[in-house]
């Protein structure tokens, strides 16, 4: 077990530098920084003196070994546009599209699972039918198209819930969160549940198809000949038993919800990293592009890591031995 | 093939889906013939028009029956043209990626050792990757237009087709007939063609369909965050961000009626591809 | 004394795509207390859609058309769902083939004994697991309260069965119906447990019966033995007089391909042609087509032929003939 994590560990690192190499060569292949950071009509002296400052004179080796060597310190440079150190502009964002990100997480967990496990288990019947097509829609509606007719519907229409920006929050620990009024629960409501559709669809998907072969099997034949009642048995054997798949996709899917949240915080206004990054992207905002980018990479290995580590606890057949096959 | 078709026609929601796909296609194809402007010629637009409800009779002398845009487009027209587009980019992307990662995928499992362990590192890595954000930064990266759009397309989805592939190609690897085929001093090429290939084709076949559909919302999901195509040829994605503005004043059309027909498409390849999959599936047969 | 399982007439269907599959079809017989039968037949047969459709659980498509299962003076036939599942596990039980499909690889052994206790009754968790503690010790399995903790990848083949024995013996059901619990085994766990089986039923006054391919298995076990072919029992009787004196050409067939029944040196008779499919029967005798003495008589429905508490279905039986 100990030489699993130290193996999955240092294969971590190395994707993490394989990670931060591309993104940052991708990225400082995009325009031309200075043109945003001085003034067309500045002098020669100037533009000379500001590429010095910045660095951007080096060759690119040279500028991804700087930038490598501050990263380790946890520098992940200024933001040219706002002039700000990008890790506080980004670790100010955070928080509302981690919250964002959770509660869409949630969602998908908590309705997806017991409707894919129904659909599972009665696929014939009309409610099945009626999730799965719900489920083909989540899958391929567009999020930003869905989050138009939730505004549509919800705040135009109907005028129940607020169009947008993130409302009032509450501070716990020096960040605001908008989960702890119910003022802000009606702001959080409708771009968590834009976010959730997708996750949704999948849960159900991926809890129907385990659910379907579980139910098929000489575990379930088994516990039905002992009597079990058909609720306990897909509460606690089928449940356990597709938990695998579920808890890897849930964790996944976590981090991809992060990279979604771009599109729904842009309709919603929402102020987090993922309205930031399109900001960033449209202004040539390169530190802050790349420092995003970074972090979302070490968010997805640090998942990746998690997941396949909690395996090992949820399936005890692979905690000695490291991972079959 | 025709038992194929039987099973497929016994779904009647997947026929009708297929008919949209057809239709949705067809009308794109003639969009130039069966539309009464040309959305992207500058020349034919008219700010006195922009905004207008549907069913508005302009200044051209037709009536606007899905209404006109903020630029004073036909919207009917504009959603045929946007269609065209949209397809264009969906069927290049969905394409190119199926030949780079059907390639990549095979290779992989024929070739074994370093370079399959190689190949699929990098494919994994990819896929746990939201291809989202991936498709962000290459359209920022490489600018607006055509190509750099199917490139980032490309690049978001190829790796979908390398798993499936290797999938495919690493369990047909295992079975007798390869092993022997491989033993005897036949040319590699034709182990591939003859027998990797046609098995890994259905599978290929249904994420191809999906990806199309998911390589049009991915496309129009760019446009709509300002980052797919030039303005001056607005895709759907452009019409439904560039009507975005006008739906709290009511004016919803704007927006709904192209979203209506990207969903429309979308869902409707996604059904199709549903039903492919369940049909090349052994395992849900009884 | 009524006899504890009175099956008249079964008649199990699988309504498939490709037709309707008459997998069990007019099965009758009857079972004492205490009384182990063995049922024997080739895979296909319908031995255990036979065994499945006494316990109510006959997989879609197929279900139970006609004919009558009376237990304890009770019909299960269209007893209602909640009523089956508090007969199943309390008063019938089950057993599979193979032990490590049918236990949940995800959940201790005690947690899955404990549901199957808590199945019926309030037990409280403590109280469950001392007594599937208990059972157990009982099927052999040392240091059972410490292994309750234990997954099931931690047991070998034979004390995983075990633990499904256990499982099934949790609530001393009056009956076990045991499908092919011994073929995924070694041979010499094989006869370990068959030889618990025997004792542990007859301890207990269960009846049992085993499902099995095996006429070997069956006689070292059973009282009696029942051969199934394409869905009918073709042969009952006490095992001895059977194996002794088939009345079947089909069970006179099984007795000749079992190595054990061979001079040394002959060869094994395997029955010739294979198993009939059950969606194009020919009309008649079932076996017909694979017989050495079937006639043209044989297309029409073979009748009953009857010896003192042994019966078959056949045009010509055997014994008849000498």
């Amino acid at each position: 077990m100990l030489g699993y994590v130290i193996q999955r560990l240092l294969q971590a690192v190395l994707v993490m530098l394989a990670m931060s190499a591309l993104v940052f060569v991708g990225v400082y292949a995009i325009g031309n920084p200075i043109d945003v950071l001085i003034s067309p009509d500045a002098t020669q002296e100037i533009r000379a003196a500001t590429i010095r400052h910045y660095g951007l004179d080096l060759p690119l080796w040279r500028q991804y070994l700087a930038f490598l060597g501050r990263l380790l310190q946890g520098d992940l440079g200024r933001s040219f546009v706002l002039n700000m150190p990008v890790l506080d502009l980004v670790l100010s964002r955070l928080p509302a599209t981690l919250e964002l990100a959770l509660a869409s997480v949630l969602i998908g967990a908590f309705v997806g699972v017991p409707l894919g496990i129904y659909a599972g288990y009665r696929p014939e019947s009309l409610v099945s039918r009626l999730i799965m097509a719900g489920s083909v829609l989540g899958f391929s509606v567009p999020t930003f198209w869905v989050g138009l007719i939730l505004i549509l519907t919800f705040a135009v229409n109907l005028n129940w819930l607020p169009a947008g920006d993130r409302g009032p929050t509450v501070e716990v620990f020096g960040v605001g969160w908008s989960f702890l009024t119910l003022e802000g629960l009606t702001f959080l409501a409708l771009p968590a549940l834009n976010l959730s559709l997708f996750k949704l669809a999948m849960m159900i998907r991926l809890a129907r198809a385990g659910t379907r072969e579980v139910m098929l099997s000489d575990t379930v034949k088994f516990a039905r000949a002992a009597g079990l009642s058909e609720f306990t048995i897909l509460r606690r054997h089928v449940l356990r038993l597709i938990s695998i798949p579920l808890v890897t996709v849930f964790g996944l899917e976590f981090g991809s919800t992060l990279a979604f949240a771009v599109v729904t915080e842009t309709i919603f206004s929402w102020p987090g990293v993922g309205k930031l990054i399109i900001d960033s992207i449209t202004s040539l905002d390169r530190p802050v592009m790349v420092g995003y980018l970074v972090l979302v990479a070490f968010l997805f290995v640090t998942i990746n890591l998690v997941v396949d580590l909690s395996y090992a606890l949820l399936d005890p057949r692979l905690r000695r031995g490291g991972r079959a096959a | 093939m025709s038992a194929f078709w039987r099973e497929y026609r016994e779904n009647w929601f997947a026929v009708a889906a297929l008919v949209v796909v057809v239709l949705v296609v067809a009308a794109a194809i003639l969009a130039p013939l069966i539309t009464p402007q040309d959305p992207y010629d500058l020349g034919n637009l008219n700010l006195a028009d922009a905004r207008r409800p549907p069913g508005f009779i302009g200044s051209e002398g037709y009536t606007h029956l899905l209404g006109t845009d903020a630029q004073g487009r036909d919207l009917y027209s504009a959603i045929l043209y946007g269609l065209r587009i949209s397809l264009q980019m969906g069927l290049a992307a969905g394409a190119v990626a199926m030949m780079i990662g059907a390639t990549l995928g095979i290779l992989a499992a024929h070739a074994g050792g370093r370079v399959e362990q190689a190949i699929m590192r990098i494919v994994d890595l990819q896929l746990s990757f939201p291809a989202i954000l991936l498709a962000l930064v290459l359209v920022a990266v490489l600018g607006q237009g055509k190509v750099p759009l199917v490139i980032a397309l490309v690049a978001a989805q190829y790796a979908y087709f390398a798993r499936t592939a290797y999938g495919a190609a690493a369990t047909e690897r295992q079975k007798d007939y390869v092993e022997a085929a491989r033993a005897t001093p036949l040319p590699g090429r034709r182990v591939v063609f003859r027998h990797i290939l046609p098995n890994c084709l259905p599978p290929l076949i249904v994420v191809g369909t999906v990806q199309v559909a998911n390589a049009i919302a991915l496309e129009a999901t760019l446009s709509f965050l300002g980052l797919g195509l030039p303005p001056t040829e607005p895709s759907l994605g452009m019409l439904i961000a560039n009507g975005f503005q006008y739906m709290m004043s009511g004016r919803t059309w704007i927006s709904i009626y192209p979203g209506i027909a990207l969903i429309v498409l979308i869902v409707a390849i996604n059904i199709v591809g549903d039903q492919l999959r369940d049909q090349f599936n052994p395992r849900l047969r009884r | 004394m009524s006899a504890l399982l009175e099956v008249r007439n079964l008649r199990t269907h699988f309504l498939t795509r490709a037709g309707v599959v008459k997998a069990v079809e007019g099965v009758s017989f009857s079972l004492d207390r205490g009384e182990i039968i063995g049922l024997v037949g080739e895979s296909g047969s319908g031995k255990s859609v036979t065994g499945f459709s006494l316990i109510g659980l006959v997989d879609p498509p197929g279900r139970i058309v006609s004919g009558s299962i009376r237990f304890a003076g009770e019909e299960l036939v269209g007893l209602p769902p909640a009523r089956m599942r508090g007969l199943r596990g309390k008063h019938i039980a089950m057993i599979f083939q193979d032990p490590g499909a049918t236990l949940n690889p995800v959940m201790t052994i005690g947690t899955q004994m404990a549901l199957a206790v808590q199945a019926h009754g309030g037990a409280s968790e403590r109280a469950a697991r001392e007594l599937a503690a208990r059972i157990l010790t009982r099927v052999g399995i040392p240091g059972a309260a410490a292994r309750l903790n234990a997954y099931p990848h931690e047991f070998s083949g034979g004390m995983r069965q075990r633990v499904a024995i256990a499982t099934a013996l949790l609530h001393g059901p009056e009956l076990i119906i045991a499908d092919e619990p011994t073929t995924a085994l070694d041979v010499s766990i094989q006869a370990q447990i068959l030889a618990e089986m025997k004792a542990l039923t007859k301890q207990s006054g269960t009846a049992l019966i085993w499902i099995s391919h095996d006429l070997a298995t069956v006689s070292s076990l059973a009282d009696r033995v029942l051969v199934m072919y394409a869905g009918r029992i073709v042969e009952s009787g006490p095992v001895a007089a059977v194996l002794r004196a088939p009345l079947h050409p089909y069970t006179r067939g099984l007795l000749d391909s079992l190595p054990a029944m061979a001079a040394p040196g002959q060869r094994l008779n395997q029955i010739p042609g294979s198993t009939p499919s059950l969606l194009t029967l020919p009309p008649g005798c079932p076996f017909a087509p694979r017989c050495p003495r079937s006639t043209e008589v044989c297309r029409t429905d073979p009748p009953r032929v009857a010896a003192p508490a042994r019966h078959a279905l056949c045009h010509h039986p055997l014994e008849a003939a000498a």
